[in-house]
Order: structure tokens, then C-alpha cells, then sequence
């Protein structure tokens, strides 16, 4: 799960990683009272999962009640890259010596922590990384260890960060690894991080994403739920407790399992149509799970076909085709299905779809032959 | 021959009174796995179809010289009854079970190498292992592999892991061994431990291996392709269409900025020497083709 800047930023908070003053807005009177109480100039920030908000006209800073209601109606609402702005976060501004970047994530590779530490923040991350890698102080740090703050010390001492921002650079650092490990972050990271021409050293931004297999663990993660901007279609299906992206073709796949369901994308995709949605139905799918995918799907007004690919294994096929007949019988399907059954209980399967004898359900026995035919179909706007 | 398991080998199914262990316990030892032992603690005593329970994994080892054992418990449970395998000696650990965190996945990987070097986890989040006709841990369907070789088989996918035997077994290519190595960020086995292993087992005669986008995995195993390889390799990457920063269902496949994209790995093997296939189907049919050459 993303956290908006404001949540990574109180998420912060609570292991002690200094922030700028700041509060939540909804609307312009919203903002301009928040502005009153965090004490001018403010900076007006859209909250929206996405990078570039600056470039976008997301960022604005503001002197006094007038420029906060200008641009406080000006941002809500904004359309940055896709993501609508429903929320502002007004900070108290800071006046910036230096920008640093610092960010802890797992290298897969190595199977250890990783400390990125640098400098040169303020940039796109990946940029430095580009042109100028050494600029970047990369640790590993072994999970048995941890982070201490003689190594802290080390490491913002290679990321030559400027001496007077050091000690405090170092402790924070270390709440850092601290938030990102007790707090079961997949990416903490801070850019910038900033020295204040006053001295002091603050995270100026906020990316946190939370790990969800940890959930159980942070009931405290309950207040970040239902507020990320993902679309409709992504909201319905999460609530059923189904794994869907949505995406913009006319073709709607499940499949079972991440890996049948991205190579079923791709299929799609090779034989010259679009995917409308990335949708698992999981290795435990039963006849319910299939019927509220099909609902999901059902509700995308894009989409002119339907491919499911299922090769059963812990997913039984029969399952499978009882979830397509209990659909039916719950919603009218807006386009046809193309059915494709492999593995566990497959005869069975067809079987059951078969008796039901209807023409708005077509069988192909092969992963890229049921891709072609979809395809074929959604290209004539949804004729079987 | 086989890797990582053979028909003598001895499994312990942990969690074998839950609703997962038992069905693809008793389904493993349908198939002729010598399943000897299950482990739940508390349980300790009684049996699931004649299958003896035992409290603790080094009670297992110890009364029914299990070697290897099967972990179906929950994600809350799983890092522990992996840990508690390992310390009991257990050479091979297959699990299954998906949704560990990730900081969990993380310590346990550095307790495993630092501790327990010589224990092999297979998982977190895979399907598990298979030499057909041999033994089969974990939950893949016995029915839809053959056996005989000359193919070894590695995934990173469940699924795609049933369609590349399925494609293969179709065509009449049987699988020496078929390793699914799971999709989480920090697994146990990496592509590269399983190359190494079929490069070394004489009956393997070429590799199919089933990759996905993120991480650089695929990345590693070119490059030992190209160094150590002499077995030519089939390969297939999953994710082609996937769009930029959006998790595909396993926490590990995810593409970030350049990195970890299908394009990179495909172009990665491509240049290692491996043949690289568009989609399954054309994966088990390039395969087909290697094979035939071959005898």
C-alpha cells in the first residue's frame, strides 16, 4: 500500500523522524484555516500518488490567506498524470540550505537492506544513479544486524553530506531503518531531505509503501485504507479479495495466478488486442471468487470480450465453471466469455459449461488459440 | 536423475492437520512421495490417514528419518516452522505457503545462510518440487507431468509453472525435475541454485526456465548461462505488457523505472546464448525442437 505524503509523513512521526508542521485540507476554507494555524508562508501540496506534483502546478507556495485560497482551488481537483487531487497537505515553509536524499529498501539480489544515502537530493533518485553513481553512498546492511549509529555515522560521512548536518542526518537515519523495519515498509524514502539554513535536518517529503502481508501486525493500519485514489474498478475488486489493475484495452482476462495472468496480458497483446484489466483470481479460487470477478469485469464499460484462463492446480476446474454459471445467473454479462480450462478437474469443468448450453460462452482449448478468438471478438465489438 | 529430491527421499509435511497440508500432503503421497511424518504442535500422537504426528519436526526427523520436509502453515506460523526444520537438520524445505512480510522473509534468509548453510529452502510462495515419476512436494498436479527427461524445468510462477509441463508433457518431452521457485522478493533457491544444479545432473539435457519482471533474478541467470552454462536453455519471461510501478499479484513482479522489465531480461538471456520465447506455447514448441535435436 502507498501512503500519501501526509500519511508517510505522520507515519514518520511516530519514530521520531522530524517533519515540517503541517495539516490536512479538503477544501479551500479547509486550507486557509490550516494555514492560520501552521503559521505563514505555507506551501500548498496536492496529495496524490504520483510523482511530478511540482512540475504539474501541484506544489504552490503561499505569503497570505488570498494566495492560499488561490491556490488551494486551484490544485483541487488538478488531474496530475491520471490522479485527481481530492486533498491538500499545507505545510509551514522551510527554508532549504541543502537537499539530501536517504532511503532504505530490500535488494532482492544481495537478500539484505539497502541504505541509499545522498547528497544529491532533491533530483530524480535514478537520475544521480545514472550519471553520476558515486554520488550515491550504497549499504547493505544484513537484517541480523541492523542499523547502529556508529554505521549511521559512517554512512553519512560517505554520502559527504555537509559536517554540520551529519550527527542529525545519522539519527535520523537510524529511525528510519527503524520505520522501515518495525513499521514494515517496502520503501522508506526521503527526498529531500533538507538542511535548514537554521540548521536543522527534516524530511521534507514522504514515500512510504507498506508491506500488506504485515497488515496483521498494524492494526494501526486501518486509518490508511479506503483513502488511496486507486480507480473504481480497483476499489470493487479489492473489496471482493481480488488482485486487479485496470488497464485501457477492450479485452477483460482472469486467470489464476499472477504469473498465467501477466503472460495472458501478453498473449492478448501478441495477437493484436489490449488488455482491459490484470485480474488474479489467487491459487484458492472458488466458484464465488470466479462469479464476483466476472461482476468486476462486468462493470468496465470497455471491455467488448471476456478471456478466462484457468489451468487448474490448487484451483479446481469444476469450481471454476460452477463460479461462471452462478454468474450468470447473478448479473447479465455485457460481453461474451472465452473460456479456456487446463488441469485439475478440466472435463469436469467443461462439462458443466457445456450443459448450460449457452452461446455467450465459447470453449478454445489452448491459452493463445482462446487469446486469438477473444481478440477476434472484442475487435468486432463484442459479436460472438 | 533428479535434483534436490528422488525417490528415496523421506518428507515431513509441517502443518499436515490443516485443510492445505492435508490435502496436498495425502495427494503428494498418492503419488507415491514417501510422506513418513507430519508436524503440528499439540497434535503430537494421533495420524491423518496413517500418516504418523509428531509435536515437533526434530521428533519427525528423529522417529521417521524425515530429511525433507513440506511446510503448509500460515504466514504468521511459517518463518518459525522453517527455522525449527533447519535447526532439526533438515536438508530441503519446501514451502508453499504465500504472504510472509517481507521482513520476515528477510531475516529468515540471513538466519538460514549464517546458520544453517546447508539447509535449502525452496519458497516462500511457490508451488514446490516435482521429478516425475519420483516425488512431488507441494501442490503442483502429478497428472500433468511425465517422466523420463531430458527437460528440467524452473519457474519463478506457479501457474506458468503447470503450463510449461503441460506444454512439454503434451508434446511427449518429459521433465527430469521441475522446480518452482515462487514469486516473493527473498527466495530460499534463486534461478541461478537450480541452473547450477541441472548444469551438474547428467540426465538433464536442456533447461526451460519460466521467468517474470522485476528484480534482476533473470539477470543473474544469464550471466551464469553464459559463463557455466554447456545445456542450452528455453526461456520465457512473463510481463511484457505490464504497466510501469503497479505490483502484479507477487510482491516480487513489479517494474520500477528501467528496471526489471521484461525487455531487459529478454535481451539479457537473448545475449547470454538462451533461446528466448514469446509466450509459453512457443516456449514448450522452441523446446520441442532442442529436444529433437538432441537424440
Amino acid at each position: 500500500m502507498d501512503l500519501f505524503e501526509y500519511q508517510g509523513k505522520q507515519y514518520f512521526a511516530r519514530f521520531a523522524i522530524p517533519i515540517s508542521k503541517g495539516e490536512v485540507a479538503d477544501t479551500v476554507e479547509e486550507a486557509v484555516a490550516a494555514a492560520e494555524r501552521v503559521g505563514y508562508p505555507v506551501v500548498v501540496k496536492a496529495q496524490v500518488l504520483v510523482g511530478g506534483r511540482g512540475k504539474a502546478g501541484g506544489v504552490k507556495l503561499a505569503s497570505n490567506p488570498e494566495e492560499t485560497a488561490e491556490h488551494a482551488g486551484n490544485i483541487l481537483g488538478l488531474d496530475i498524470k491520471g490522479h485527481i487531487t481530492r486533498r491538500l497537505w499545507i505545510e509551514h515553509a522551510t527554508d532549504i540550505a541543502r537537499e539530501y536524499y536517504a532511503s532504505f529498501t530490500l535488494d532482492r539480489a544481495a537478500k539484505m537492506h539497502l541504505s541509499m544515502v545522498s547528497a544529491r537530493g532533491g533530483i530524480d533518485i535514478e537520475q544521480v544513479a545514472d550519471e553520476e553513481p558515486e554520488a550515491i553512498a550504497r549499504t547493505h546492511l544484513n537484517p541480523l544486524d541492523g542499523l547502529g549509529i556508529e554505521q549511521a555515522r559512517d554512512i553519512v560521512a560517505r554520502a559527504n553530506l555537509d559536517e554540520q548536518a551529519r550527527e542529525q542526518a545519522a539519527e535520523l537515519l537510524v529511525n528510519l531503518y527503524r520505520c522501515y523495519v518495525e513499521g514494515d515498509a517496502d520503501l522508506v524514502e526521503i527526498n529531500p531531505l533538507v538542511l535548514t539554513t537554521d540548521g536543522r535536518v527534516h524530511a521534507l517529503d514522504a514515500k512510504v509503501t507498506l508491506d500488506d502481508d504485515a497488515a496483521f501486525r498494524h492494526p494501526e493500519w486501518a486509518e490508511f485504507s479506503n483513502t488511496s485514489d486507486v480507480d473504481e474498478r480497483e476499489r470493487l475488486a479489492k473489496d471482493k479479495g481480488l488482485q486487479y489493475i485496470g488497464l485501457d484495452g477492450t479485452v477483460g482476462i482472469i486467470a489464476n495466478g499472477a504469473g498465467l495472468a501477466m503472460s495472458t496480458l501478453d498473449v492478448v497483446n501478441q495477437v493484436g488486442g489490449a488488455a482491459a484489466n490484470f485480474l488474479d483470481i489467487g491459487g484458492g479460487a472458488n466458484a464465488d471468487l470466479m462469479a464476483s470477478a466476472l461482476e468486476v469485469i462486468n462493470t468496465d464499460r470497455n471491455v467488448r470480450s471476456i478471456l478466462v484462463n484457468i489451468f487448474g492446480g490448487i484451483v479446481r476446474c469444476d469450481e471454476v465453471a460452477r463460479g461462471i454459471v452462478t454468474a450468470l445467473g447473478r448479473v447479465e454479462l455485457a460481453s461474451p466469455i472465452v473460456l479456456r480450462l487446463d488441469g485439475t478437474n478440466a472435463a469436469e469443468g467443461r462439462r458443466i459449461i457445456e450443459e448450460l448450453g449457452s452461446d455467450q460462452i465459447i470453449g478454445e482449448p489452448t491459452m493463445l488459440g482462446a487469446a486469438r478468438r477473444a481478440v477476434e471478438i472484442a475487435a468486432r465489438g463484442g459479436q460472438a | 536423475m533428479s535434483i534436490f529430491v528422488d525417490e528415496s527421499t523421506r518428507v515431513v509435511v509441517q502443518g499436515l492437520t490443516g485443510s492445505q497440508g492435508r490435502f496436498h500432503g495425502l495427494r503428494n503421497r498418492a503419488y507415491g512421495t514417501k510422506v513418513v511424518a507430519g508436524v503440528t504442535p499439540g497434535k503430537g500422537g494421533s495420524d491423518v490417514e496413517g500418516i504418523p504426528v509428531y509435536d515437533s519436526v526434530q521428533e519427525a526427523a528423529a522417529k521417521e528419518g524425515a530429511e525433507a520436509s513440506f511446510v503448509a502453515v500460515p504466514p504468521k506460523a511459517a518463518p518459525d516452522a522453517i527455522l525449527q526444520a533447519a535447526e532439526a537438520g533438515i536438508r530441503l524445505i519446501v514451502c508453499i505457503t504465500e504472504h510472509i512480510p517481507a521482513k520476515d522473509e528477510a531475516y529468515l534468509s540471513a538466519r538460514l545462510s549464517r546458520d544453517f548453510a546447508r539447509t535449502r529452502l525452496i519458497g516462500p510462495n511457490c508451488p514446490g518440487i516435482i521429478s516425475p515419476g519420483k516425488c512431488n512436494i507441494g501442490i503442483t498436479s502429478g497428472d500433468i507431468a511425465l517422466a523420463g527427461g531430458p527437460v528440467g524445468i524452473v519457474s519463478r510462477s506457479g501457474t506458468l509453472t503447470y503450463q510449461a509441463l503441460h506444454e512439454l508433457s503434451q508434446q511427449g518431452i518429459g521433465q527430469t525435475t521441475c522446480v518452482g521457485i515462487g514469486g516473493d522478493p527473498v527466495p530460499g533457491t534463486t534461478f541461478l541454485d537450480v541452473l547450477q544444479a541441472f548444469e551438474a545432473d547428467p540426465e538433464t539435457r536442456a533447461v526451460m526456465m519460466i521467468g517474470e519482471i522485476g528484480g534482476d533474478a533473470e539477470e543473474r541467470a544469464a550471466e551464469f548461462i553464459a559463463s557455466s552454462m554447456t545445456k542450452p536453455v528455453v526461456a520465457y519471461i512473463a510481463g511484457v505488457t505490464a504497466p510501469e510501478g503497479r505490483k502484479m499479484g507477487h510482491a516480487g513482479a513489479i517494474v520500477s523505472g528501467s528496471k526489471g522489465t521484461a525487455r531487459g531480461k529478454t535481451e539479457a538471456l537473448t545475449r547470454a546464448g538462451a533461446v528466448v520465447a514469446v509466450n509459453p506455447t512457443e516456449a514448450g514448441e522452441k523446446m520441442v525442437e532442442i529436444v529433437r535435436s538432441l537424440s
